[in-house]
């Protein structure tokens, strides 16, 4: 890889810019791929390319085959987003965790005193009311939302901006019985039982955790489930 | 907080060391490391990253120093039916195709 490629492909990634990197995997030779454009040397027909743009938006790396030999196309999109409300105890584990699981991890709570913490100081974190830091986070099809406040006025409306997102996993901490009143309060925000019924509540596989710890590891492994095996 | 290949071979590649990248380009069968997995090797053969549960990496990094030194890249294949991989012993049972590049 020549030195022009990497830091392309390091600025896009940088940058959250979705970049497919197309190797020929006999002689070398490389192409940056981009939603709209390509930068590099390797040959590449129109239909090619084409397909390799496809590949991008699949979020799919594989090889194709073409005139000049097999090309790699591997795809680098910027990772997928755990979404978390709530900066408390459980938030610690969780975003760890997320983090190690390769998500970029977000952390909203108005709350500035729990938000501001040390413990959280290494990820992005938001003091922004839910819907406020929702509308500018936009959640998408790569996204996870967890709520864990238990507080109607800081879960209530960052759930309701979750299912009017297309977040791939949403969760909310609470028993069944807060679960429950917390699913007729967004039915009067007009959510339908469809709807409401993409939230996972009580959050995380029922492995029995009791901990912070243990609840980080069955949300955790709820979300991957969902993302790898939906 | 994830170990992230490309910008470590990067970092190495900036503080001036020689680096070379493996990368899995293709999977068979039950096959430790999915499509992507990066391994980055140094000069000094100090690497980061796999491209298998460990039974291949020793092949890989002989190589990437080889490509290193030649500066031509490679397409690795490891599976039951290579002689080399009984060698080195991909014990899953899997194949796979590894590309070695040198950095910069």
């Amino acid at each position: 890889m020549d030195t022009t490629i990497l830091d392309a492909l390091q600025n896009a990634r940088r940058a959250k810019r979705p970049v497919a990197l197309a190797t020929n995997l006999r002689s070398g030779a490389q192409k940056l791929i981009f939603k709209d454009g390509t930068e590099g040397p390797l040959c590449l027909d129109v239909d090619m390319i084409i397909g390799m743009q496809d590949m991008l938006a699949r979020d799919e790396s594989g090889t194709l085959q073409t005139g000049a030999g097999p090309v790699f196309v591997q795809v680098h999109n910027p990772p997928p987003r755990l979404i978390v409300v709530g900066a408390v105890h459980i938030a610690d584990p969780l975003a760890r965790m997320g983090a190690m699981a390769g998500f970029g991890v977000t952390l909203i709570d108005p709350r500035r005193a729990f938000a501001t913490s040390q413990r959280f100081e290494d990820y992005a974190v938001s003091t922004e009311w839910p819907d406020d830091a929702m509308a500018e986070l936009k959640p998408d099809t790569r996204s996870a939302i967890v709520t864990l406040t238990h507080d109607p006025k800081i879960d209530d409306p960052a759930l309701d901006a979750a299912l009017k997102s297309s977040a791939f996993y949403i969760g909310a901490l609470g028993s069944r019985k807060t679960h429950a009143a917390r699913l007729a309060r967004l039915k009067e925000l007009g959510h339908d039982d469809a709807a409401l019924a993409r939230i996972r509540g009580p959050v995380g596989l029922d492995i029995g955790a009791l901990s912070p710890a243990e609840i980080a590891v069955s949300i955790v492994a709820q979300i991957v489930q969902a993302r790898r095996k939906p | 907080m994830t170990e992230d290949v490309l910008d470590q071979a990067e970092a190495w590649r900036k503080e001036g060391r020689n680096v070379a990248l493996a990368t899995v380009v293709t999977t068979w069968g039950s096959s430790p490391r999915p499509i992507g997995s990066q391994l980055a090797v140094d000069g000094e053969g100090k690497f980061l990253g796999s491209v298998s549960g460990g039974c291949i990496e020793g092949a890989v990094i002989k190589e990437a120093l080889a490509a290193i030194g030649d500066g031509k890249p490679r397409l690795l294949d490891f599976g039951v039916t290579n002689e080399q991989a009984w060698e080195v012993g991909l014990a899953c049972g899997g194949k796979v195709q590894v590309f070695v590049e040198k950095l910069g």
